[in-house]
């Protein structure tokens, strides 16, 4: 199988350098642009972030974005932030998101544990979850975030910190990883492998 | 559940990875990008890279191998070194760094805590405090500038106010050095650490003393903190990562393996 073109949306957030250096280690050369026409044609979409989701959704605004990532159909992936914009809402800045996933991001409820929820956790994956594939239970992933996205019946993957939430999310071709695959080792590098290998009877059921 | 994190901290000076103890007599360890693959490979769940030379030469660090660095390891890791711009943080963090530690430039303006949180997000910024156990009067003071023992000084904090004021400012991590332990690996200061784990309610790292796989333990049996970071047991194979965390997990501490 050739290699499909992958395209990392330029939302001006601070880890396109990482997820663009992980997809290079697996021999794929993303293309960084917040171009809507390039966007549009390539076969698969990364939606990175770090950052304020009040601030990523500006950006998206001002790049004329918004309607691009809604409609787009080949497999998208939003990483970290990236996944939190896929949602309805969000708490941090009260601010709208995309609005393609149907859940709400909130602010992560931890307890007295300490926040950000920064580290390594693990992950319990639904077995439906075709980015899992090949992985053991339990598998760390690197996380470090404040808000988080509730568990609903889009959540392939659940985190516990305190609460337990979406760790992945997913509507039809439209994927989420609230922790960082492009950090997060041999695991994380399993995930952006299976995501660039993922058929299209994995983004239609 | 969130593992404890080992962290090894790499010192660059002039572009290699270097050791001192207490912070003087700095020895040569070898060259960056081959230490920080050993450490990724190793097990190492996140690494620190800091310029001991830039805040006391008020430059910032050469940055070209932040970039090698990023493309060639896929545990996260935190640069530190004289970052006192919003354009120098800018420029580390394009380069692939995942999270900025400062310490002296904050101590001089605390209002640039608030300035790179407001821009890049809490996640990314921590703060590095180095604190002293002055014997006499019994208090934790925070020192700066310590890369350059000329001028390493004094400023005018106790450690539990300047954590307090970080915290307020917004700061996403703590690494808290404790001087008087630095580089003699006899172990973490337990008590200083306890006592300030009850008033951060962020990640908080432990930074200086450790000696032996037993101190990584008691660190985080005793003192809760969210990581244990440690230089020259590392750089030395004094302790191996791997059987580190197969101790920690013997001891029933989460470790990722």
């Amino acid at each position: 199988m050739s290699k499909p073109s992958l395209v990392i949306v330029d939302t001006a957030c601070a880890n396109i350098s990482s997820v663009r250096f992980a997809f290079e280690r697996l021999g794929v050369s993303p293309l960084v642009t917040a171009d809507a026409a390039l966007i549009n044609s390539a076969d698969r979409v990364i939606l990175p972030g770090v950052g304020t989701a009040a601030a990523a959704m500006r950006n998206l605004q001002r790049l004329e974005l918004v309607d691009t990532l809604r409609q787009l159909q080949q497999p998208v992936l939003g990483i970290c932030l990236g996944m939190q914009l896929l949602t309805t809402a969000s708490a941090e800045g009260n601010v709208d998101c995309l609005g393609i996933i149907p859940t709400r991001t909130e602010r992560l409820q931890a307890a007295d544990l300490p926040l950000p929820h920064m580290g390594w956790n693990t992950v319990d994956g639904r077995a439906d979850n075709p980015l899992l594939a090949g992985l053991p239970d339990a598998s760390y992933f690197y996380f470090v975030h404040s808000f988080a996205v509730a568990v609903s019946a889009h959540t392939i993957a659940s985190c516990h910190y305190g609460q337990t939430f979406a760790a992945m999310v997913r509507s039809g071709n439209f994927f989420g990883a609230q922790f960082h695959p492009e950090r997060s080792g041999a695991a994380g590098a399993t995930i952006l492998k299976n995501f660039l290998e993922l058929t299209d009877a994995d983004t239609r059921t | 559940m969130l593992a404890k994190r080992i962290i090894p901290c790499l010192d660059v000076r002039n572009g290699e990875v270097v050791k001192g103890v207490q912070f003087r007599n700095h020895e040569i360890i070898g060259a960056i990008e081959p230490l920080a693959e050993r450490y990724a490979a190793a097990g190492a769940d996140e690494l620190v890279f800091y310029d001991i030379t830039a805040s006391a030469d008020a430059r910032v660090i050469d940055k070209s191998w932040v970039e090698r660095v990023a493309r060639l390891i896929d545990i996260p890791f935190t640069v530190a070194g004289g970052i006192s711009s919003i354009e120098q943080a800018q420029q580390l963090l394009a380069m692939g760094a995942d999270k900025l530690s400062i310490n002296s430039p904050a101590l001089q303006n605390p209002d640039l805590i608030n300035q790179l949180v407001d821009e890049f997000g809490q996640q990314c910024i921590v703060i590095g405090i180095d604190s002293f156990f002055d014997s006499e009067s019994q208090t934790y003071q925070v020192y700066q500038f310590t890369g350059d023992e000329q001028r390493t000084q004094k400023t005018r904090w106790q450690t539990a106010d300047w954590l307090a004021e970080v915290v307020a400012r917004g700061a996403g991590e703590v690494v808290l050095n404790c001087m008087n332990q630095d580089g003699v690996r006899k172990g973490y200061d337990i008590a200083q650490l306890q006592t300030l784990r009850r008033s951060c309610p962020i990640p908080l790292i432990a930074s200086g003393g450790a000696g032996a796989k037993e101190h990584f333990a008691e660190v985080f049996q005793q003192a809760a903190v969210d990581g244990a970071l440690a230089a020259s047991v590392f750089h030395k194979n004094i302790i191996e990562i791997s059987e580190l965390k197969d101790y920690l997990a013997t001891q029933e501490i989460v470790v990722r393996r």
